[in-house]
């Protein structure tokens, strides 16, 4: 399926998510820089909200992000600064999610009534860019928890 | 840090020698001189190899004392896998959400459109 979410590591301090959307650029644009329609889809796993969305378009703009779980409480934020933008088709900006701050960009290119999008999130170094989507994760991380103590048994 | 071992599991994992070894361990057990035969490797060099592999709980040592068989655990894999999913699976639903919201703005466009030329007309 060529228009599906990929998400690839080509260093390992990089991600880079591909997907293609059936919609004109200007509206793929619009969805990623107006908040009110940010908050219909920007929202992690189901049973989030996104209470908060400030986003002041502008180079050295900020924006602010905040999600919210109510069905436990659980809450969380991420922040940043614009750093270029090229309306529709190019926005570089900083991004703040708890101790990891990342550099992002986001390209759009429009072929044939849809558009690509290509957002390249870069980390200063491995450990952060593994450790920023840690958050959440739980299931899987519990039994990651469980395995590294274990070795810290065998090795101890 | 929690995330440490997937940090050791993708360290492991980004050498082709290394990949190369898991492989071969996939289909079974084997010594150190097994694993070095096919490289144009010293043994020196792969037990180095080894020795990142054994600190990511990729292979443990078997008991054979002489042989000391090298054995593929599997556990570390499964959670590199499940992390790289998760989180592909938590970027999809944003855009499954996303599509549905381009879908509904596709079908006011007209609309709107139509609104504006009564305005002119």
């Amino acid at each position: 399926m060529p228009d599906a979410l990929k998400v690839t590591m080509p260093s390992d301090t990089e991600i880079v998510v591909t997907r293609v959307f059936n919609a004109p650029r200007q509206m793929v644009w619009d969805a990623h820089t107006k908040p009110e329609l940010v908050q219909r889809w920007l929202l992690g796993p189901d049973n989030w909200t996104m209470p908060v969305c400030e986003i002041d378009l502008r180079v050295g703009g900020k924006y602010r992000y905040g999600w919210a779980n109510p069905s436990d409480g659980r809450a969380f934020e991420m922040s940043g600064v614009f750093r270029e933008i090229k309306p529709v088709e190019r926005i570089v900006h900083s991004e703040r999610f708890g101790d990891a701050e990342s550099q992002v960009t986001m390209l759009l290119a429009e072929a044939r009534g849809k558009t690509t999008m290509t957002l390249t999130i870069r980390y200063d170094s491995r450990q952060t860019r593994d450790a920023a989507f840690a958050t959440g994760m739980t299931t899987g991380m519990e039994r990651s928890y469980q395995r590294l103590d274990e070795m810290a048994a065998e090795a101890a | 840090m929690p995330t440490t071992h997937l940090d050791a599991t993708f360290a492991a994992l980004a050498d082709p020698t290394r990949r190369a070894i898991l492989a071969r361990l996939a289909e079974g057990e084997a010594s150190v001189m097994e694993l070095a035969e096919p490289f144009a490797m010293s043994q020196p060099a792969i037990s180095k190899h080894l020795k990142v592999l054994e600190r990511a709980g990729l292979i443990s040592i078997g008991q054979d004392a002489q042989r000391r068989p090298r054995k593929l655990e599997a556990a570390p894999l499964d959670d590199a896998v499940a992390w790289i999913e998760k989180y592909r699976e938590i970027w999809e639903r944003n855009y499954q959400r996303l599509d549905a919201l381009l879908d509904e703005l596709k079908s006011a466009g007209p609309k709107a459109n139509a609104k504006k030329r009564r305005r002119k007309g």
